[in-house]
């Protein structure tokens, strides 16, 4: 696999507003050729306008975005010709069939004729649906649309392709066969890869995060690096009284808890041998506990303040800025 | 445009830039899509005929018992409809497919079409133009009762009806077009739509033949642009039909400008203008929502 030096995708100060809504407050990073980079982030955190300039369907208020070696804004036709596209909303003709969406795919991209035939034959094949080729889309389930999205977001061979929350709503299963199809890509299709999610599981997978809340990025680093960054393991206690242990861990021993999952969470340095001061000294008596490495919840909680899941709770003004991002 | 391998059997495609090529491949695609949904759609191939045979089978027989007798010597008042009611099924069929963009919108398959490297012009002269050609295919429907209401099986009248028919349709399918690119639910559109299309209808000569109006309502009728696609149908029927001159005042009386005649070729004209015009606002409007 041979990739250039120039990145897949250069972003510079990129900033949306809807009205006064700062969507985007001036994002930049670098995406490397080959990688595969994902935007982590709560949903209304400002993941799907900024995949959404990226893909030239909306445009920025300001700053800049190359993808693939040209603007977003200057040469858009350029960019789609470069890029595939999943998005979270399914985007097929349920009264066609899946060969005949890849078809007419194929034609609007401009795909050679002599290979129309075969690609479509090898994508349908990468994620298990040859076999279906002639069923109308209609028939099928989630999991299954999103697979055929994904193959036709392949068809073209885009140098980038973009997942906006490539599994969300699916079954375990298919997001682990999802996972295997992205993965064997990587290997098959000289290609990079850019994928927004909310779930810390998949963040796993990617080379390199983007942490992303309240339109600006937080920090970009590899999961290990991330994770590494925390440095304290993970408490979490159920006691008997947990506003006054809430206290207490703040009075007895200085630090922060606070209720995450309905459990006193807390993070501090070797959790393990923290514990047995921790029975002694609280005062207040501690049905269970458990002790856990630093995961990217953590690694989120330490950059942002709060769980992903807590964060989501709280913005309502996430789907809002998600329908505008639609269009 | 050559493949090259990247890994063993991966064939990579290498997208050719924008060229006028591209741009037909993408208008036909776009084109046989419609052609696709229509051949798939059965329902709504039956449910757009429903409304025309009762026109002319219900409300024509109906009405004849009235009109036989007086204007209408010898002649059938559903032969009079005829082409009224080929007219509204176009109309109708057209406004269904410039919907059909609507749909796509709420479903998604619109922004497949619009991240597509290629121009809106394209997407929107697939549409109408497909629009124009499942419209007439409709259209084909009722040019095959022509007997039942005794208009006769003449090739030239055919050909005349079907060039007639798809100008029609392809100029309606532009102004669903261009009011379906801002509308965010089919609700809206059917219900903008009703609006547009009831008084286009009924304005045009359909249902009743423009001759000795009041003033306000003559004048209506000449405003209307739909009158300019209806009157040349029903120029190409009774000019097969053997009826008195009388008859062909009163039922085919044709548009008058102050007095003038207007010519069928400047009528034809007018709706291919108007086809050109609207298609033209309704890629702008794509543009627009870029």
């Amino acid at each position: 696999m041979t990739t250039s030096e120039a990145p897949a995708v250069a972003v510079r100060g990129l900033r949306k507003n809807y009205g006064t809504l700062e969507a985007v407050k001036g994002v930049e990073f670098d995406v490397r050729p080959g990688e595969v980079f994902g935007f982590l982030g709560p949903n209304g955190a400002g993941k799907t306008t900024t995949i959404s300039m990226l893909c030239t369907l909306v445009n920025p208020t300001g700053g800049s975005a190359l993808v693939a070696g040209h603007d977003v804004v200057r040469e858009r036709d350029e960019v789609r010709r470069n890029i595939g596209l999943v998005f979270q909303d399914p985007t097929l003709d349920g009264y066609l069939s899946a060969a005949q969406n890849l078809r007419f795919h194929a034609e609007l991209y401009g795909v050679p004729r002599d290979v129309v035939g075969e690609r479509i034959k090898q994508v349908l094949e990468m994620v298990a649906l040859w076999d279906r080729r002639d069923a109308k889309v209609n028939t099928f389930s989630g999991g299954m649309k999103r697979r055929l999205e994904i193959a036709r977001g392949l068809l073209h061979s885009p140098r980038v392709l973009f997942l906006d929350e490539p599994t969300v709503g699916l079954d375990p299963q298919t997001r682990s066969a999802i996972w295997g199809y992205i993965n064997k890509l990587r290997h098959t299709e000289d290609i990079t890869i850019f994928m927004t999610t909310h779930y810390m599981d998949e963040a796993e997978y990617c080379d390199r995060i983007a942490i992303i809340d309240h339109g600006e990025i937080v920090v970009i680093d590899s999961p290990e690096a991330l994770k590494a960054s925390v440095g304290k393991d993970r408490v979490q206690i159920q006691t008997a009284d947990d506003e006054t242990a809430i206290t207490a861990l703040k009075e007895r021993f200085d630090l922060d808890a606070a209720v995450r999952e309905g459990m006193v969470t807390f993070a501090v340095a070797s959790g393990e041998a923290f514990v047995p001061r921790l029975f002694s000294e609280l005062g207040v008596p501690i049905r269970s506990v458990s002790v856990s490495r630093p995961s990217l919840d953590d690694v989120f909680m330490n950059y942002t303040g709060s769980t992903i899941r807590d964060a989501e709770g709280e913005s309502g003004a996430s789907s809002v800025m998600r329908a505008m991002a639609r269009r | 445009m050559a493949t090259g391998v990247t890994a063993p059997g991966v064939v990579r495609v290498r997208v050719p830039g924008r060229s006028v090529r591209h741009d037909l491949r993408a208008i036909k695609i776009v084109l046989h899509r419609e052609l696709l949904r229509f051949v798939n759609d059965r329902t709504r191939m039956v449910s757009v005929l429903v409304q025309p045979v009762l026109w002319l089978f219900v409300m024509g027989t109906g009405l004849s018992t009235l009109i036989s007798g007086r204007a209408a010597q010898g002649v059938d008042f559903r032969t009079f409809m005829y082409p009224g009611v080929i007219a509204m099924t176009v109309i109708t069929t057209a406004m269904f497919s410039a919907g059909s963009i609507v749909w796509d919108r709420e479903f998604g398959f619109l922004r497949e079409m619009l991240v597509a490297p290629v121009g809106r012009g394209s997407i929107v002269i697939g549409k109408c133009l497909g629009g124009g050609i499942v419209a007439t295919g409709q259209g084909v429907i009722i040019l095959a009762l022509a007997g039942l209401v005794h208009v006769p099986y003449s090739p030239t009248l055919i050909l005349t009806l079907l060039g007639e028919m798809f100008l029609a349709s392809f100029t309606i399918t532009a102004f669903g077009v261009s009011l379906a690119a801002r509308m965010k639910n089919m609700q809206s559109f059917f219900g903008v739509m009703q609006m547009a299309i009831m008084p286009m209808i009924f304005l045009s000569g359909a249902m009743f033949p423009l001759a000795n109006l009041p003033t306000w309502l003559a004048l209506l009728t000449k405003i209307n642009p739909l009158t300019y696609a209806v009157d040349p149908m029903r120029h190409a029927v009774f000019s097969h039909l053997s009826v008195s001159p009388q008859v062909v005042d009163a039922l085919n009386p044709g548009v008058h400008w102050f007095g003038w005649h207007v010519p069928v070729a400047l009528e034809l004209g007018i709706v291919a203008l108007m086809g050109a015009a609207l298609l033209g606002v309704a890629i702008a409007q794509f543009r627009r929502t870029d």
